[in-house]
């Protein structure tokens, strides 16, 4: 275990000097970044890839027969590949998006849409992000059919029974978040995929929260669909993936109308692209899927148990001193096998927001609000929480700044 | 400047909110919230002769945003509804007594405001 513990922290040293940004400052002080559940920083090798496109090969893919768009289009599917693979996908069966956000709400639109009747059920969480939420509330009211809510428990557990009962009224989807934004809960996927699969549902996992922090195979999981986001796991922003189950995406109408997604379009007919191009209209973020690609690449090295023990080693020691702190309330489940790492707490007489102020006097980066997961807000009947998460490249010393950052708070608002 | 903010002014009337609570009598009501960060607050308003004569507002915030809105209806009180509407963020950032805010607090500290003005708005239109 010692020897683990060395070896760990040289190399989340070696993983610092990889982020530039890193080495800025909050306030005048060392920048404590926190806040990584929102969005994660980008190593210089990721940054460097996408500088690389442009200045190499910037060319619209897909279409020019010369030498330099047919590059760069070797790198647009060489980057579908290699994510894919990541998480466990064939090539075909992974469709870019913006975001998470976008890959959810291209379900509930395209398979959505074109499955559910009056009267379905579609089974979602309390514990969702607006994302995984608002796209089948929606569905659900323009199909009149019913959204049926998994409720969560004190704990921050998913509810197992209120689960079994909603599955038991036969729902076309089961749509889930696999590890929580605000609790941190980590859901038991292939579990939920196999019960969703029973009850006769398409199984919808929302991996933006856990895609980037630890190992996740889609096939293993045997979810039918799954969502992230490449801004979360090191990539750039506005690129993101859907996963869909290749027989879904074949017979799944497109989502947005346009270029690149149709093979022939003459006025009395049209024949869509094959899958996934059928859901890739305009244009598409090819810096981004290039980026992320290196991302994915850079996740690689130190392997993704890696850094899932990194961060349940860090979740574990933030939970351990926060316990020892008076009137500081966290979120979620207390054992960091359960969780990942994102830690949602309260000060009490405090509100999120001058927690996060004055955190950040202290060069120290948190979030505070409501997380897009305002059900979550409602059943711990808070009006905002205070949220710190990590990543690999921080370390002990950034858990210990934020419980100085938290003491001072106190100081300052005269909390005992 | 963010330790600024945290002066012993704004952290008095956080703990200990001048006008909190509700108005018998009001003229004009609203609510309102910012989507971001959760502050909610309720203005209710009573206006007498083109006069404010009193004002309690309700709510959840931070530090700012409930500081805010105990000074300004403190401030309020006995004024035309005119010139309250007239008022503005420098008079706002005036009672905190602050230069300058981050655009993010900004609306935390503004939120008030807002909301009184549409109170004493909706007391005009029903009248
Ligand atoms: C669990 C979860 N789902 C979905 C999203 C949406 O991600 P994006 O904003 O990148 O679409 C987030 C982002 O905060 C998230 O945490």
């Amino acid at each position: 275990m010692r020897s683990y513990l060395v070896e760990s922290s040289e190399l989340v040293h070696r993983i610092r000097h990889d982020f530039p940004i890193l080495s800025r400052l909050e306030n005048g002080k060392r920048l404590v970044y926190l806040d990584s559940a929102a969005t994660s920083q980008r190593p210089v090798q990721v940054i460097n890839a996408v500088k690389h496109f442009y200045e190499q090969m910037n060319s619209n893919v897909h279409r020019g027969l010369y030498e330099m768009s047919e590059e760069a289009t070797q790198a647009y599917e060489d980057a579908r590949s290699n994510i894919a693979s990541f998480v466990g996908a064939k090539p075909e069966e992974l469709v870019f998006t913006r975001n998470a956000t976008e890959a959810l709400n291209l379900v509930a639109y395209s398979w959505g849409r074109a499955n559910v009747r009056e009267g379905d059920v579609i089974v979602t969480t309390e514990m969702e992000h607006h994302s995984n939420f608002l796209p089948w509330k929606l569905l659900a009211t323009e199909k009149n059919a019913k959204l049926e809510v998994v409720r969560i428990t004190d704990e921050g557990l998913l509810d197992k029974g209120c689960l079994e009962e909603k599955l038991k009224l036969g729902p076309k989807i089961v749509a889930i978040t696999h590890a929580s934004n605000v609790l941190g809960t980590i859901n038991d996927a292939k579990a939920i995929a196999r019960k969703a699969k029973d009850a006769g549902a398409v199984c919808v996992l929302d991996g933006a929260q856990s895609v980037p922090h630890m190992p996740v195979n889609v096939k293993e999981i045997g979810c039918d669909f799954m969502a992230f986001s490449g801004h979360k796991m090191l990539g750039p922003m506005g690129i993101g993936g859907l996963y869909g189950r290749y027989e879904l995406l074949e017979d799944m109408p497109p989502f947005l109308t346009g270029g690149e997604m149709i093979k022939e379009v003459h006025i009395g007919e049209v024949n869509w692209n094959d899958v996934p191009y059928k859901f890739e209209a305009g244009t598409p973020n090819v810096e981004g899927a290039i980026g992320l690609s290196e991302a994915v690449n850079y996740l690689r090295n130190p392997g993704m148990n890696w850094v899932r023990s990194h961060e349940k080693e860090l979740t574990a020691y933030a939970l351990s001193l926060m316990a020892n702190e008076s009137s500081v309330h966290v979120y979620g489940p207390l054992d960091a096998e359960k969780r990942g790492g994102v830690i949602s707490f309260n000060i009490d007489s405090v509100h999120a927001h001058d927690v996060a102020q004055i955190l950040d006097t202290e060069g120290i980066t948190i979030r505070s609000g409501h997380h897009c997961a305002m059900p979550i807000m409602d059943r711990y009947g808070i009006p905002a929480a205070a949220r710190a998460s990590f990543y690999i490249y921080n370390d002990k010393e950034d858990v210990e700044a934020l419980i100085q950052g938290i003491k001072k708070v106190k100081r300052v608002f005269s909390v005992e | 400047m963010s330790d600024d903010l945290y002066r012993e002014l704004i952290l008095d009337h956080y703990r200990h909110p001048s006008n909190f609570g509700h108005l018998k009598d009001a003229t004009g009501k609203y609510r309102d919230s910012n989507s971001n960060c959760g502050d909610v607050i309720q203005m209710e308003v009573r206006v007498k002769d083109g006069k404010i004569d009193d004002v309690m507002f309700t709510g959840v915030g931070c530090a700012v945003c409930i500081a805010s809105a105990s000074l300004l209806t403190e401030n309020v009180k006995g004024k035309t509804v005119e010139k309250a509407l007239e008022m503005g963020e420098p008079d706002v950032l005036g009672l905190l007594g602050l230069k300058s805010i981050t655009p993010e607090r900004g609306k935390c500290a503004m939120l008030p405001l807002k909301v009184l003005k549409m109170s004493l708005l909706q007391g005009q239109k029903q009248a």
